[in-house]
């Protein structure tokens, strides 16, 4: 009967599942906290719960991921352009895919973070964890951007978000600079293996900040088409 | 011609118990596309639109729907065709009703979006131009209702784009959305009102004979506006709203607002759809109770009938009483981002030029309308996604009805002319 009214002509929204996709992958990164704290205390088994967590989530985000791509067929006339909804939706994916990586390649090499840049590492990826939530809290404002028909107030209210995010992900380079010295310094008394990865896994907690803002770089394009 | 005198009370019981059917057909239906919008961003439950229809479809249909009748009644065919054989023109009458009625019925049973005006209009053309001549059908009358179908959905998308694009400037866009909501809202209520009382006391009331100049016209319409516009804000300072919520970025508490106008736009809608597609049940049983009263002369002055249009309103109210609870119940689900700020904008629009559509005669299909208005507040930005889809299938129902109402009616007609001739 729904194809014989008017109500067929409503499609369903991108917005919610898309909101729902990032805070998905928020979470899934967030694990990432407790996971080091269990390494730093060398609790492989509790690493590895908060792993396989960590895993379900990310799986999870990958099937929200494919049922939003099948609900969007061509067909769709929408206030935004789909190719870039669905680049910002890769973009958000891709937070949750190095979440797992790094909680994968730390927990398979049982990867200690030495005792001397503990607080600095825990700090760094804390603040490369608040720019994944700054760019959930942005995405988190595409109803209210559907509800002022993508002008106005609220874009401005998105573009501050979006430069905050920037500003967090500034941080987290200066961060990341200052940790990759500290580790130089005591390089040479480390596995040089380890060492290696070490600076691996400095890195792709970076691009945990930089896979953020890239989502606030797509949300930017999307608002300015049009 | 004697078959007139001899059989004409069974003519028109035909016709009447058809065109019942009809009417019947459009309520536990086509309603649902008028209500459909307002149960879907849940301004409404199922039961207040039911009532709500019930009420302003009747209200419609008796107060405002003489214009449209008169067109489908008289406005199509030439009637100078008919003066020696009028049963011809009452045989084709009930057979465009049977077509509509039949057509109406399949495609409600296969789920496709066809309008009943279309089906209506193509039938009553068809046996004029097949079954009798072609120089039967006034062309020019026929383009122009042809070429309203296209122009009426722009119009009303063009209307909705400038409701929603207003309401952002005057009320999302703002520092206090929800403040500026409470002091604009109604005078959304007013316009709806004033629209609709002006075309009900300008175009509607005539049948009543009632009397009323071109400016006391405006005066009353502006009075009822305000009533309208009057308890709406009444109603909105009685809300309860979640004051914990940031206003900056939470917009719930604004459609709150908004929820109260569209009961306002539901009353529009279903006033608008009444007084449109009324017409279309009753339209021809008012030809052929015309004809048959007068005797077989074809009187192209006489007035429908008292009892027609009544029959047409409950008709539609026995529809929506048996069936539109469960239509509407079907329909209400499976929309998820419709909200009454954007539902609102859609059905102010459409209920206007559906409402302007009748006090100038034009049988016009509301739900195109409606389609047409909702893309304009999607052009605006304002609807999440609009499935084109859906929206170009209504389209090809347009294109489809036409031929296949003809070529039902001409069967019918044919069939008729045998059985009674």
């Amino acid at each position: 009967m729904a194809r014989n009214s008017i109500l067929g002509v409503f499609a369903k929204s991108p917005i919610k599942p898309l909101e729902k996709h990032i805070r998905l992958v928020v979470k899934c990164s967030n694990q990432l906290i407790p996971f080091f704290e269990a390494c730093s205390e060398n609790d492989w088994s509790t690493a590895a719960k908060v792993r396989r967590k960590l895993s379900k989530l990310e799986q999870d985000a990958d099937t929200l991921k494919r049922q939003l791509r099948l609900e969007l067929p061509g067909g769709l006339f929408m206030p935004v352009d789909r190719a870039d909804l669905l680049e910002l939706l890769t973009q958000q994916d891709k937070i949750a895919n190095k979440a797992k990586d790094i909680a994968g390649r730390v927990l398979g090499r049982k990867l200690e973070i030495p005792e001397i840049l503990r607080t600095e590492f825990n700090t760094y990826l804390a603040r490369c964890i608040d720019a994944t939530e700054k760019a959930a809290d942005a995405i988190n404002e595409l109803d209210g951007l559907l509800e002022t028909g993508f002008r106005g107030r609220e874009v401005e209210l998105v573009e501050k978000m979006i430069n905050q995010l920037d500003e967090i992900e500034d941080d987290t380079d200066s961060l990341q600079i200052s940790l990759r010295k500290n580790l130089l310094a005591i390089e040479n008394d480390l596995n040089p293996i380890d060492a290696m990865f070490l600076y691996q896994i400095i890195d792709w907690v970076g691009d945990l900040a930089d896979l953020a803002e890239r989502v606030g770089a797509r949300l930017e394009i999307l608002l300015a088409r049009k | 011609m004697d078959i007139l005198l001899n059989s004409g009370s069974t003519l028109v019981i035909i016709a009447a118990v058809v065109g019942f059917f009809m009417a019947w057909g459009i309520g536990a239906n086509d309603v649902a596309n008028a209500m459909g919008t307002s149960v879907g961003s849940k301004a409404l439950t199922i039961k207040q639109a039911i009532i709500i229809a019930m009420v302003f479809e009747f209200a419609g249909a008796y107060l405002a729907g003489g214009e449209v009748t008169s067109t489908i009644r008289k406005g199509i065919i030439d009637a100078s065709y008919f003066i020696d054989t009028p049963e011809l023109l009452v045989f084709g009458m009930i057979s465009a009703l049977f077509a509509a009625a039949t057509w109406l019925l399949i495609a409600s049973a296969l789920g496709w979006p066809v309008s009943t005006t279309h089906s209506i209009v193509g039938a009553i053309v068809g046996f004029a131009a097949m079954g009798v001549s072609t120089d039967a059908v006034i062309w020019s009358k026929v383009g122009g209702i042809v070429g309203s179908w296209i122009i009426t959905p722009l119009i009303s998308g063009v209307i909705a784009f400038i409701i929603f694009n207003s309401a952002q400037k005057l009320i999302f866009d703002t520092d206090k959305p929800l403040q500026q909501a409470k002091r604009w809202v109604p005078l959304y209520m007013f316009l709806a009102g004033f629209v609709l009382a002006l075309v009900t006391i300008k175009k509607g009331l005539k049948h009543l004979d009632l009397h009323i100049g071109t400016a006391d016209g405006f005066i009353y319409a502006a009075l009822t506006a305000a009533l309208v516009a009057f308890v709406g804000k009444i109603f909105i300072s009685r809300l309860q709203f979640d004051e914990t919520a940031e206003l900056k970025t939470h917009y719930a508490n604004v459609e709150k607002v908004f929820a109260v106008l569209m009961i306002v736009t539901a009353c529009c809608m279903a006033f608008a759809h009444g007084s449109n597609d009324v017409a279309n049940a009753i339209g021809p049983l008012a030809a052929v109770v015309s004809i048959v009263d007068n005797g077989g002369e074809i009187s192209a002055k006489s007035a429908i009938a008292w009892w027609i249009l009544p029959l047409g309103g409950f008709g539609i109210v026995a529809g929506l009483a048996l069936f539109g609870h469960k239509v509407i119940a079907t329909i209400g689900q499976g929309i998820t981002h419709l909200t009454p700020s954007r539902g609102f904008a859609a059905e102010l629009a459409a209920a206007c030029t559906v409402v302007i559509a009748s006090g100038a005669g034009l049988p016009i299909s509301t739900t195109q309308t409606l389609v047409g208005a909702v893309l304009g507040v999607g052009m605006a930005r304002g609807i999440a996604a609009i499935n084109l889809t859906v929206v170009r299938n209504i389209v090809v129902s347009w294109v489809i009805t036409l031929p296949v109402g003809a070529g039902l009616s001409i069967i019918f007609f044919w069939m008729m002319k045998g059985m009674f001739m």
